[in-house]
């Protein structure tokens, strides 16, 4: 095979090392682990960020006059401002931190749709949809009255712009759509279509939860209102995620839930809401996790954005170039602009048949619908095997995936 | 781990039965004349499949079918179900269930089903054991034989 390999970013080779978890066998192979775009590892920087604080720091946020409430307060309001700055917000005001993209959505829907839309409204969602981007606008249509409709894919997976724009044309006060598609890799023409729905007057909410990790997010140059993304696809612990939104809309917002921390004042005739982004942080929030995502970004930045963007696209096209060697391999998502996520069926095996089958060989990829059963319905399928590349992986982890499949397709011969 | 071994244990799970009931799932069709059936749906992956039974006046299952679509496993496990419930009595169909998914959970059953009912070629199933993520999809279509025999429209395996 003289196949040519790929010039990735040199550097990012070694980041290998840095995510623990990688280095381990599973099922007595060495572990190739191709399912960031489900929960990406995290790095050591993360880990040891968590585990300092947990040894050191911790103690609750904003209370009390102690040293450790005080340390505790730094880290998690540092955190916060690394998050500003990774996305490029106004102000740490503009930066609600959530449990998660699922979380922040669902805020929106609730504080900012509920009280406002009417029967008749609209909220425009588009077919590629996670459906943590679906079932909140259900719910608040439900609630409301409003109705949720649907711009339709055409069959690389790529939004109908032409349908997309003739649904603005409506009476819809909001759009919610995908940055990348968790299931097909589809990147969105953000600037162009959010444009498009500014001059019509339409709210623009992105579900960033698969762009953050794998390239720059400027939510100022996109120019949308509401971003919301995870910590734990990029590289972050678990429960815990942003939602940014413009303060003008975040200020006209009532709170999303009520408790501790969200308050200035509370009697029983009367509570004083506490300025953003705290209006929106009842209780005691994931202090120590936030931290670890604060570590998150610090690590992002260290490798660098464009870095990681150039190494991923390079490592996509081998994948893509290597799958096409393969027999039966039919790709499902083939968008002209693709984030490296690659979604695909191998002659008619059960999409958990070749899950179970390449796990078996030590390869972890998702199988299964993605939580975005209207995607897999558009293709016909119940569910896709999808493999997603992250920073840490490389040419052999793409090897050893063909390796598997060609085994596979063996055993189902 | 050298390639001999880990063929093997890939074999223990799709074996020539469960792939040949997989590729050629027998009873594969709907009953018109059924007189039960129930929708059974993994969460997990979204399959789903439908299973129907004739039963005749005296509680026997003369007929049974199914329809859906999903995995090797789930397939091959409801292919072999209607093979083994057609002709025998509701009662011993529900003690099918009960040994069979004890059998492919626990790794063991309480032998609650007849000796008379030749449950051989189920143990091609017992292979899931080993993944646990996959055990649902071998009790799938026995849980919708449970709830089709009980009457109710739907099962999960949650």
């Amino acid at each position: 095979m003289n196949q040519p390999q790929p010039t990735l970013v040199a550097d990012i080779a070694a980041c290998r090392n840095d995510f623990p978890a990688l280095n381990q066998d599973v099922n007595g192979h060495s572990l190739v682990y191709l399912d960031s775009a489900a929960s990406a590892q995290q790095p050591l920087a993360v880990i040891e960020a968590v585990a300092r604080y947990q040894n050191d720091d911790h103690a609750n946020v904003h209370r009390g006059v102690h040293t450790l409430s005080h340390r505790a307060t730094e880290l998690y309001e540092g955190a916060r401002d690394k998050l500003r700055k990774f996305v490029n917000a106004a102000s740490r005001a503009e930066i609600v931190l959530t449990s998660g993209t699922t979380e922040s959505i669902n805020l929106v829907a609730q504080s900012y749709c509920r009280p406002t839309l009417r029967s008749g409204d609209q909220i425009l969602i588009t077919w590629l949809e996670h459906h943590s981007n679906i079932v909140p606008w259900q719910l608040v249509c439900e609630q409301t009255g409003a109705e949720l409709i649907v711009a339709p894919i055409n069959d690389r997976g790529e939004i109908e712009l032409d349908e997309l724009y003739a649904l603005m044309t409506g009476p819809v006060k909001l759009l919610s759509l995908s940055h990348v598609s968790n299931a097909l890799g589809t990147v969105n023409p953000l600037r162009e279509i959010i444009d498009r729905a500014k001059k019509a007057g339409i709210t623009v909410l992105i579900d960033g939860a698969q762009g953050v990790p794998h390239m720059t997010v400027d939510v100022q140059a996109l120019d949308c209102d509401f971003y919301a993304f995870s910590g734990h696809k990029m590289f972050g612990p678990t429960g815990t995620g942003v939602l940014w939104g413009r303060e003008a809309l975040l200020e006209e917002m009532p709170p999303y839930k009520g408790g501790g921390d969200m308050i200035l004042e509370v009697s029983f005739d009367n509570t004083v809401f506490n300025d953003l982004p705290y209006k929106f942080e009842a209780g005691t929030p994931n202090i120590s996790g936030t931290i670890g995502l604060g570590a998150a970004v610090d690590y992002l930045q260290s490798v660098g954005m464009d870095n990681i963007s150039e190494h991923e696209k390079a490592l996509h096209e081998y994948l893509v170039d290597k799958l096409a060697g393969v027999n039966g391999i039919r790709l499902i998502g083939t968008a002209r602009n693709q984030a490296s996520v690659q979604s695909f069926m191998l002659n008619d095996i059960h999409p958990h048949d070749l899950g179970t089958i390449v796990d078996h060989q030590g390869i972890a990829i998702r199988t299964g619908h993605h939580c975005a059963m209207p995607v897999m319905q558009r293709f016909g399928l119940s569910g896709t095997a999808r493999a997603s590349l992250g920073l840490y992986n490389n040419t052999d982890d793409v090897d050893r995936l063909i390796l598997a499949l060609e085994k596979a397709r063996q055993i189902f011969a | 781990m050298n390639m001999v071994l880990e063929n093997d244990e890939l074999q223990d799970l799709y074996r020539e039965l469960i792939l040949d009931h997989a590729r050629k799932p027998r009873n594969f069709r709907r009953l018109d004349d059924a007189t039960h059936t129930a929708e059974g749906i993994n969460p997990l992956c979204g399959d789903k499949l439908r299973l129907y039974l004739l039963i005749d006046a005296n509680d026997t299952v003369v007929d049974a079918g199914f329809e859906g679509s999903g995995c090797a496993i789930s397939m091959a496990s409801a292919s072999l179900l209607t093979e083994t419930v057609t002709n025998i009595s509701v009662a011993d169909a529900e003690a099918c269930f009960n040994t069979v998914t004890q059998r492919l959970t626990l790794g063991s059953s309480g032998d609650q089903a007849p000796h008379k009912i030749d449950l051989s070629k189920l143990r091609a199933l017992d292979g899931v054991r080993q993944y646990p993520s996959r055990v649902k999809c071998a009790t799938l279509a026995w849980h919708a034989l449970h709830a089709a025999i009980n009457s109710q429209s739907t099962a999960t395996t949650e």
